[in-house]
């Protein structure tokens, strides 16, 4: 064996492993814990809170749903649209139409159709969407949200649309048996639809098409060139974040029990808009802050003062983008990344700072 | 000395891209950074006009000029030829060079000043009606350096000015430099990854690596170093 | 033929008002490289402060000028305070701001001056046009406004040092910086003169739609249109852009059976689409040719 000379390290400048693995997994346990305290939070909610609460959850739920949907074109994929509150319509009236009338579907099988329905529906527009870039689509898409309620009002499709009117839908029983409320029936079925579609937006995220989309989005130009497709992607991505909307629109018309045109104008799209930005975009667990936004803000502004209502939520907004420009997602990650950095500093003796080239 | 720097530090966010710098230039010198990609020239060159996070001291005419805005310090006489030329490609050649002139009020002296530059630059002139970004790289450089010229600057900092250029035109450009530095005593810090060229035509060079002067001298004498020979100028 | 004459110049009139609004869009477009989607909502405020100002009793071009002037250096107020700040968020967060700043506005117009429709008067008078039924004074007066300001500004931005100046900045920031422009003072620049444009329209837009906090949603719309449609990049475009969308609209409505009132609005967004997938920077606008 030969002579090894021993090198002598300063223990305190060189971080251990422990020292180093110490706090990161403290952190993603905490991130765990977090999550799965705001799931038996979610759980127990609708149980000790009157039914217009339970009502206003719900539908705080099904707008994260619908900003999640916004989410994964604008915010994964670069692709702008104004036009979300179509597809939303278009889910909400697919559910109408199928439970009322002639149909007659049970409530849960409307999703998956509204779901089909908006699928098609993104794609038809995200093929031509292809050719159009930024400004242009934003005013394409804006086309779209405009005329939706305009044709479902028309004369053409009255028949089928109840026209001005709407259509009027019966609140769905709980199962048999089950004690508790319509409403809280409801709550919980919206959840168990969240749930499954976060997580899967989530494992989207991750996967190889996840960055596929999302590279798209960085560099189109530089995707291509490493050989991705990006025309089908991005129809698909177009297609995904409609049936993800759509869906979200079925379970908005069950919970609410009715459809009218109106609802459903470019107005809901800004919303939207607003609440991915407000929660950050590119965010999924964002996008349900964003829903929380959408839902509660307007009624507080309207609460400080019904006449300047709109004045007052515009100084909230504009409050929330001068101190989260990147959203609430953004703020929550750069805190955490500060703490997580404080403690590493208490823990070991590195120093803070600039990193050296 | 026109020009004065001394511990200039440069930061980009979070990561540091200069450490400590310290040269000068005297009037109607001509001072090469060399070094290879990522040395540090582009950023000193942004840190003289102020569009980088910097610390430390800079002198132009025994004032200091550090923390002054971009446009403040252009005021001063001092134009920036940067990387990638700057050029305004949707609007004319005529229209880049009158974009020179932007802080000079002697109105009267604009048109003649134009006119100068198309006898320095005769492609310029068969060109000026035409939209900028429609003119070859060569041509593009040429508009830079006459527009840099319009603010008939007392110092002109060049960002690789042969950057994508054929020999011949490279050639023709540093003649012009040289004739621009003798006739009318313009200052100039030329950042060039062409050693030979740039070492032909300063007086004095730097040459800088990972944003550190590891070198400096007159630039004949650098030229001959072994070092830097087999290096930068691969002989 | 008389029919569709006579639709295509009732047509052109509306598309007067749009085409105002598009040469306001456009020009502000030019200056910071977005659209102003609060444009229409400033172009509101400022009408009900000519508005006050008439019925505080004076005259109607007194009122004409100070407003156009106040609405200037609202116009600078607001990029200066507000934009500036965000100037290097994300752009979408930026779009919040604008709509911040339209829920602002609409919602104090309202409090302020109340929802009831207002009557604006009108320096051209509301009779027929040389007699004929085609199109009335006023309509002829608000395209001959429009024209004589998109001369002005043509003049302005091609022929005067401050035009270039602030196309520069507009195009080339950096660029320009380098050398000497005041770049963010050429921006707020723009944003004044937008504005200031936005309240010529709005005064001349009002007699024929009448006043009140919502006057201007369905016009900016038609507005972004016709910009969208003529080219961005060009203001002679958007003012054509902006005709040719009351054009296409006052046809459609007209002649395609199924459309009818409804569908007016969809039907000219859909042709505005149709042409964007056929010639994406506009029918006018320049194709930026990006090299990779």
């Amino acid at each position: 064996m030969p002579e090894r000379e021993a090198i002598t390290l300063d223990a305190a400048a060189v971080p251990s492993e422990a020292d180093v693995a110490r706090p990161l997994s403290l952190w993603l346990d905490r991130r765990r814990l977090l999550i799965g305290a705001a799931v038996i939070a979610g759980l127990v909610a609708p149980l000790v809170v009157a039914n217009f609460t339970i009502f206003q959850l719900t539908m705080v739920m099904i707008y994260g749903l619908a900003i999640l949907g916004l989410n994964l074109l604008t915010g994964f994929n670069g692709q702008f649209s104004l036009g979300h509150s179509a597809f939303y319509g278009i889910g909400a009236y697919t559910a109408a139409i199928l439970m009322s009338g002639s149909a007659d579907l049970p409530y849960y099988w409307t999703l998956p159709c509204a779901g089909a329905v908006c699928f098609i529906v993104g794609i038809a527009i995200g093929l031509p969407a292809l050719r159009l870039q930024g400004l242009y689509l934003a005013l394409a898409t804006f086309a779209l949200a405009v005329a939706l309620p305009q044709l479902l009002k028309s004369h053409l499709l009255e028949e089928m649309t109840g026209g001005v009117q709407g259509i009027v839908i019966d609140k769905p029983d709980p199962p048999a048996g089950l004690p508790i409320n319509a409403d809280q029936w409801l709550y919980y079925f919206t959840l168990a639809v969240l749930l499954v579609m976060f997580a899967a937006a989530a494992g989207l995220v991750r996967s190889r098409t996840g960055r596929a989309i999302m590279a798209i989005r960085d560099h189109p130009i530089a995707a291509a060139a490493m050989g991705i497709n990006t025309a089908r992607y991005k129809t698909l991505t177009f297609g995904v974040s409609a049936l993800y909307t759509g869906i979200a629109g079925a379970l908005g018309a069950i919970v609410v029990q009715f459809v009218a045109p109106d609802s459903f104008n470019f107005l809901l799209s800004v919303n939207f808009l607003v609440g991915l930005i407000v929660g950050g975009i590119s965010s999924i667990p964002g996008s349900l802050f964003g829903g929380v936004f959408v839902l509660f803000v307007p009624n507080i502004a309207e609460k400080v003062s019904t006449g300047l209502s709109g004045a007052v939520y515009g100084v909230i907004l504009l409050l929330l983008i001068f101190l989260m420009p990147s959203g609430a997602a953004g703020f929550v990650r750069r805190a955490a990344a500060w703490l997580a950095r404080l403690r590493r500093a208490s823990n070991s003796e590195l120093p803070i700072g600039r990193s050296t080239r | 000395m026109m020009l004065e720097v001394r511990g200039l530090c440069a930061f980009y966010g979070q990561s540091q891209a200069l450490h400590g710098l310290g040269f000068g230039l005297a009037e109607g010198g001509i001072v090469t950074l060399l070094g290879a990609n990522g040395a540090g020239k582009t950023t000193t060159l942004r840190a003289l006009c102020g569009m980088v996070r910097m610390t430390g001291e800079i002198h132009f005419d025994g004032k200091p000029i550090t923390g002054r805005a971009t446009e403040d310090i252009v005021r001063l006489g001092i134009a920036h030829v940067p990387e990638a030329r700057g050029t305004f490609v949707r609007m004319t050649v005529e229209e880049n060079l009158r974009l020179g002139a932007m802080t000079r009020r002697d109105h009267s002296a604009i048109a003649a000043d134009i006119d100068e530059v198309y006898s320095i630059f005769p492609r310029l002139r068969e060109r000026r009606k035409q939209q900028a970004g429609t003119l070859s790289g060569g041509e593009q450089q040429m508009l830079a350096v006459g527009r840099g010229l319009m603010l008939r600057p007392r110092l002109m900092l060049l960002d690789e000015p042969s950057f994508g250029l054929a020999p011949l035109i490279v050639a023709e450009l540093f003649g012009i430099l040289r004739r621009l530095n003798r006739e009318r005593q313009v200052a100039m810090l030329i950042v060039e990854q062409n050693a030979a060229l740039a070492l032909d035509l300063a007086d004095e060079a730097y040459l800088l690596e990972t944003g550190r002067i590891v070198m400096a001298g007159p630039a004949p004498e650098i030229a001959k170093d072994e070092a830097v020979r087999r290096s930068y100028l691969g002989y | 033929m008389e029919q569709l004459l006579q639709q295509v110049v009732a047509g052109l009139a509306t598309g007067a008002i749009y085409a105002t609004m598009a040469l306001a869009v456009v020009m502000v477009y030019q200056a910071i490289d977005h659209l102003n989607f609060a444009q229409g909502e400033l172009a509101t405020f400022s009408t009900f402060l000519a508005w006050q100002m008439i019925e505080w009793g004076w005259s109607y071009w007194a009122a004409f000028a100070l407003t156009v002037a106040i609405s200037f250096v609202i116009g600078v107020a607001i990029d200066r305070v507000l934009f500036r700040p965000v100037r290097n968020a994300p752009i979408l967060s930026q779009l919040v701001a604008f709509i911040a700043l339209f829920s602002i506005l609409n919602s104090s117009d309202g409090e302020i001056w109340n929802f009831t429709i207002k009557s604006f008067p009108s320096p051209f008078g509301t009779k027929p046009l040389f007699g004929s039924g085609l199109i009335s004074t006023h309509q002829a007066g608000m395209v001959a406004v429009t024209l004589v300001m998109l001369a002005l500004l043509y003049v302005f931005f091609r022929g005067s040092r401050l035009g270039l100046a602030m196309r520069a900045a507009a195009a080339n920031p950096e660029a320009a910086r380098l050398v000497g422009i005041r770049v963010g003072w050429m921006i707020a620049l723009g944003w004044g003169l937008s504005t200031a444009i936005g309240a010529v329209a709005g005064i001349l837009i009002a007699p024929v739609v009448f006043l009140d906090p919502n006057m201007m949603l369905g016009v900016l719309l038609y507005g972004f249109a016709g910009a969208v449609l003529g080219g961005l990049s060009s203001p002679g475009g958007a003012v054509l852009g902006g005709f040719a969308v009351g054009i296409i609209e006052n046809l459609a409505g007209t002649f395609i059976p199924f459309v009818g009132q409804e569908l007016k609005l969809t039907v000219a967004l859909i042709v505005i689409v149709a042409v964007l997938m056929v010639r994406p920077a506009g029918i006018f606008g320049r194709v930026g040719v990006s090299r990779v």
